[in-house]
């Protein structure tokens, strides 16, 4: 199931509001996990990064393939989920919790807003699916 | 001459011919090979056959390259003292004879480990070498040579670095290396920063100092140096410490590793060089082997190909090309580094050899070598004609400095059967009247004497 | 094959072992202060000759060989190695002298050089020919710098490299060494690029196209000369990427086409050994525009009959290794130039065209074919009528190795999904190819009826499939006690 409370990207990264103020969470979805297969490593920004929406924030490796991440929003990051490194499987296993990638601060949270809901999401990715 | 029928003679290394050429092509269902090559357009068809040599037999091909083989000048029959980046060393027998092995020779990269497991334990292996004899921690399959081998190593720091602009190359490094890194930098808006030599033929830390500026990523001397001089990495890595940049080590002669304290223990972050002093015949500069070896902190930055361990479905131990997303067939204009093809056989080689010579053997040779070039350089200072303008430490090569021009000592050496040395002043202006002496294992006490006695004579001729 | 994995030569070192003998030193021992010597080299390894060769021995059982069989990598040009280059290269002539010699001291190497450059040139029908890259990526790389160069030159090196979505990833990444961007180009639906995507393309900004000929489904740009054309018009040049040149040599000339550089891996159509990975030779022939722009020495041969290195090209790039390039790589190939001579090189291409098109005439139908377009040397496959059992191109290449081939290339070209590309070569006589037919017939039948047993193998193999996520994620590069 694509969770609810979270809002997804066309570039598959979900965001994650954080229960107080303007933090939110970022990682990739679970249909995009499966995509990549194995992930193998993954290249996070450094604490204190400012990103605009669409930036790049960092990539992503399976055994055969790399992919860049795109922020979905903008903002500052303050906080890169190191278990990541030793790890990276955790995105495969539990991408919506223990293979979340950064926390970000938002500086426009309109942002959010205009991305896809997870049944808008589920509907983008069957269509892609069938390409 | 107009074009054959395509059967009329048939070639020993194409086995298919006239019956199964008909069979082939009544399955296919056309009439002539001809039709397969419809999508070429008529005007760009040749309508001879090219203008070469050959069909020759082996007989006719053995005459041939043999006879042109002959006409050079070399160590078959002279006694060699050539380096300067290519060295003739001990080649155990065996090590050619087991690359002839068609499992070796005649087998390609090895994408598909369930088959390969021979060429990837091997490159293993060797990287597990490289590792032991450079100090650091990981090595890469193999690089094109020494020189490109720098090339990488370059631009490896400017990844890690970023944003900085200028890189600082002894003017010690073989200078081939560095026009090497200057064709490769020509485009990518990078200053190369050459830093000389003070008279112990070490590089001038002074100017070293003056030259790392905060602008600067990567610091490369070689040791031993073009010069032959064993460089001081400490002093080195200390200047370019205070810069913030990687420093590189650039090895020419690869035995020297076996005696020498290697630059990972002077906390160089990149060892890069050319492992063909590890047995491998000089066959006119190649195929030789670039060997990479950095700090695990690099490891993700590293050019080429990486073999890493994990096991099959059923727990065995197995090899695998790992990390490959640097690569340029995965990460494609974003590689770190455009090389495919590499040098594995000679790869191969170099862990036959370092594995057969061993702990022991590689402090040997080291040994041997140090010791009959200090013994050659005290005869010639006893007699006292030449100079021997640099002071510093020496491994196996130094450099000799005549009253007369090199390239003429050097072409009176030969008529006594002595290929004496490489004139500097090909490489560095000023210095016509010097050249290097490399001194192996190879050489006996005898050879030396007789380089000593033909020098002399031949400068005492010159004089009168 | 064995079905043992063996040991690391680590871990067969036992002290006092030794595997070589040296004379007994016959000077004074020398030393070097104490900090500049080294200890013992720790974990470094103590054996005997016997432990070598046994080592080495059984290694190199774990692979398989073009000795062995066919290996049919598409691309990759996995043709019959003869023996003869072998035993030429090993003349202590050649193997014993000196890159840095003096010119009339490697009267012989010089001359060979020359030559070798004068059959390249003939074949490409180009005015020269550099032989000092080492391989493909390396010649790439060189004649990209040259295109650079000469637009440099005449005021603007421009920005852009269009490059075909089928190319090998060396044109990227050898464009992007030499300071370019890179564009890519959509393939049409034969696999090739249309001349409109290409006009449509080729702005003030584009410096070169590097295009692959055949491309990598092996079919041939029939516009090719209108594709120089156009970039001729617009001031840029055509290199082409001459990895497949095995299926038009004698038959056609780069030169001829138009084409401005052209670079040749001689460990493919030139038969030097691939040895698991390299050494190869990537020399690069170039039109009359480029020629002041070679890497420096060119071998030039005087009035008398001698040769020389010439080092004065003013507008050279430079060198791009240091020494004389993979000299003994060059020794084979022409070797191999002159025991097939001029008809022998066009038979290699017709052969080689109709081996890919037996195989592909064979496979129809149990394979699918996602290009129809008529190919050369090499056809490529999908696995899109095995997918729905949910068997994929990487099970049926495991499968193979059950039969006891080499798998093809697989997953490449980029273009099509779950590629099988697939490339006999000459070498292969007709009861190899229907062998390997047979098989991966076979193996299509296996798909519908035993499929796990396709997606588990390989079964035979000394070691079956591997955990390459885990090498990837916990990298172990290097042994350790």
């Amino acid at each position: 199931m694509t969770p609810e409370d979270n809002r997804y990207a066309k570039s598959h990264e979900y965001v994650h509001p954080e229960a107080e103020g303007d933090l939110v969470v970022i990682g990739i979805s679970d249909y995009a996990q499966k995509e990549l297969g194995d992930v193998v490593f993954v290249e996070l920004p450094q604490v204190g990064a400012e990103l605009e929406q669409g930036d790049e924030f960092g990539s992503i490796e399976s055994v055969k393939a790399v992919s860049e991440l795109f922020s979905p929003v903008s903002g500052e990051v303050v906080e890169v989920n190191e278990a990541l490194t030793d790890k990276p499987e955790l995105i495969n296993t539990d991408p919506y919790g223990d293979g979340w990638m950064m926390k970000m601060r938002l500086t426009t949270p309109e942002e959010v807003d205009e991305m896809m809901t997870a049944e808008e999401y589920d509907e983008y990715v069957e269509k892609e699916s069938a390409h | 001459m107009s074009l054959p029928d395509p059967l009329t003679d048939q070639h020993r290394y194409i086995s298919n011919a006239s019956q199964d050429v008909g069979e082939m092509l009544e399955v296919i269902g056309i009439d002539s090979i001809d039709a397969l090559f419809e999508t070429i357009p008529d005007d760009v068809k040749l309508k001879e056959l090219l203008n070469i040599p050959g069909p020759w037999s082996e007989i006719e091909s053995r005459r041939w390259f043999r006879a042109l083989a002959a006409k050079n000048l070399t160590a078959v029959d002279h006694v060699s003292f050539l380096g300067g980046g290519a060295y003739l060393h001990y080649q155990p027998a065996c090590i050619d004879q087991l690359l002839l092995r068609a499992e070796f020779l005649t087998s390609y990269t090895p994408y598909q480990p369930e088959v390969s497991q021979g060429t990837l334990q091997s490159i293993f292996e060797y990287q597990t070498h490289q590792c032991l004899l450079t100090g650091l921690d990981v090595a890469n399959a193999s690089l094109y040579d020494g020189s490109t081998g720098l090339c990488e190593a370059v631009l490896l720091a400017e990844r890690v670095v970023r944003n900085r602009k200028r890189v600082v190359i002894a003017k010690s490094v073989h200078p081939q290396y560095t026009e090497t890194v200057r064709t490769y930098l020509q485009n990518l808006g990078y200053e190369i920063v050459e830093v000389g030599w003070t008279d112990d033929g070490r590089i001038d830390t002074a100017a070293l100092r003056e030259a790392c500026t905060s602008d600067v990523f990567a610091v490369a001397v070689q040791s031993p140096n073009f010069l032959g001089v064993i460089e001081d990495y400490d002093a080195v890595a200390q200047i370019a410490d205070a810069a913030g940049a990687v420093k590189i080590a650039v090895i020419c002669e690869a035995t020297s590793l076996g005696i020498l304290t290697p630059p990972g223990a002077h906390g160089f972050d990149i060892a890069v060089g050319e492992g063909q002093a590890w047995g491998v015949p000089t066959q006119y500069g190649g195929p030789f082997v670039g060997f990479m070896v950095v700090k695990d902190a690099l490891k993700r930055h590293m050019p080429g190909r990486l073999v890493g361990e994990t096991v099959d479905v059923d727990g065995k131990r197995a090899y695998v090309l790992t990390l490959a997303t640097r690569e340029q067939h995965i990460r494609r204009g974003k590689a770190t580094s455009n090389i495919c093809t590499n040098e594995a056989l000679i790869a191969l080689a170099a862990n036959m050899y370092l594995s057969l010579m061993g702990k022991e053997g590689l402090r040997e040779v080291g040994q041997q070598c140090l010791s009959k070039a200090a013994y050659l350089r005290a005869e010639l200072q006893k007699v006292g004609l030449v100079i021997l303008p640099f002071s510093g430490p020496i491994y196996n090569e130094f450099v000799v400095r005549t009253p007369f021009p090199a390239a003429e000592i050097l072409a009176d050496l030969e008529h006594a059967k002595i290929l004496g040395g490489i004139p500097l002043g090909q490489f560095y202006e000023g210095h016509d009247n010097e050249f290097l002496v490399a001194v192996t294992e190879l050489h006996t006490r005898e050879h030396l004497d007789q380089f000593v006695a033909a020098l002399t004579a031949v400068i005492s001729r010159e004089r009168r | 094959m064995t079905t043992t994995p063996t040991a690391l030569i680590f871990e067969h070192s036992k002290r006092g072992r030794r595997g070589y003998r040296l004379p007994a030193l016959d000077v004074p021992p020398a030393e070097l202060t104490p900090s500049l010597m080294r200890d013992e080299i720790a974990d470094e390894v103590e054996v005997s000759e016997v432990d070598v060769i046994r080592h080495f021995t059984r290694l190199s059982k774990l692979n398989v060989s073009i000795d062995a069989g066919l290996y049919p990598l598409g691309s990759c040009t996995m043709k019959h190695n003869p023996r003869l280059n072998e035993e030429i290269a090993r003349t202590p002539g050649f193997a014993l002298s000196h890159p840095l010699q003096p010119d009339h001291q490697v009267q012989g190497n010089l001359a060979l050089l020359w030559h070798i450059e004068r059959t390249l040139m003939e074949i490409f029908g180009l005015p020269r020919v550099t032989l000092q890259p080492v391989a493909g990526a390396h010649g790439e790389l060189t004649g990209i710098l040259m295109v650079h160069k000469a637009l440099a030159k005449s005021g603007n090196a421009r920005k852009y490299i269009l490059i075909p979505d089928s190319a090998h990833g060396t044109n990227p990444a050898s464009a992007a060494f030499a300071g370019y961007q890179i564009k890519e180009l959509k393939s049409n639906s034969r696999g090739t690029v249309d001349i409109d995507t290409l006009a449509a393309a080729v702005t003030e900004d584009v410096a070169a196209l590097m295009i692959t000929v055949p491309n990598t489904l092996g079919v041939f740009e029939t516009d090719i000369k209108r594709f120089a054309d156009i970039l001729h018009e617009k001031g840029a040049y055509l290199y082409c990427d001459g990895a497949n040149l095995n299926s038009f040599v004698g038959i056609a000339r780069p030169g001829d086409m138009g084409i401005d550089v052209i670079h040749s891996n001689l460990h493919k159509t030139f038969s030097t050994p691939h040895g698991g990975g390299g050494p190869g030779a990537g020399p690069v022939g170039v039109s009359e525009k480029l020629v002041p722009f070679l890497p420096t020495p060119t071998v030039e041969q005087r009035e008398d009959g001698t040769y020389y290195l010439d080092h004065g090209h003013p507008d050279s790039i430079g060198r791009v290794r240091a020494f004389n390039g993979n000299f003994n790589v060059l020794v084979r190939a022409l070797t191999y130039m002159r025991s097939m001579g001029p008809d022998g090189l066009r038979r290699i291409a017709q052969i080689a065209v109709l081996n890919a098109n037996y195989i592909r005439a064979r496979l129809r139908g149990s394979y699918h074919l996602p290009y129809d377009a008529p190919s050369l040397h090499e056809v490529v496959f999908s696995d899109k009528l095995q997918t729905a059992k949910d068997v994929h191109t990487l099970d049926i290449a495991k499968r193979l190795m059950d039969y006891g081939f080499h798998p093809p290339t697989i997953y490449f070209p980029l273009i099509v999904a779950g590629a099988l590309m697939i490339e006999p070569t000459e070498s292969e006589p007709k009861e190899e190819l229907d062998a390997f037919c047979d098989a991966m017939i076979a193996i299509a039948k296996e798909c519908e009826e035993r499929p796990e047993l396709v997606r588990s193998a390989p079964h035979t193999t000394p070691v079956r499939r591997l955990d390459e996520a885990r090498a990837a994620r916990q990298p172990v590069l290097r042994w350790k006690r």
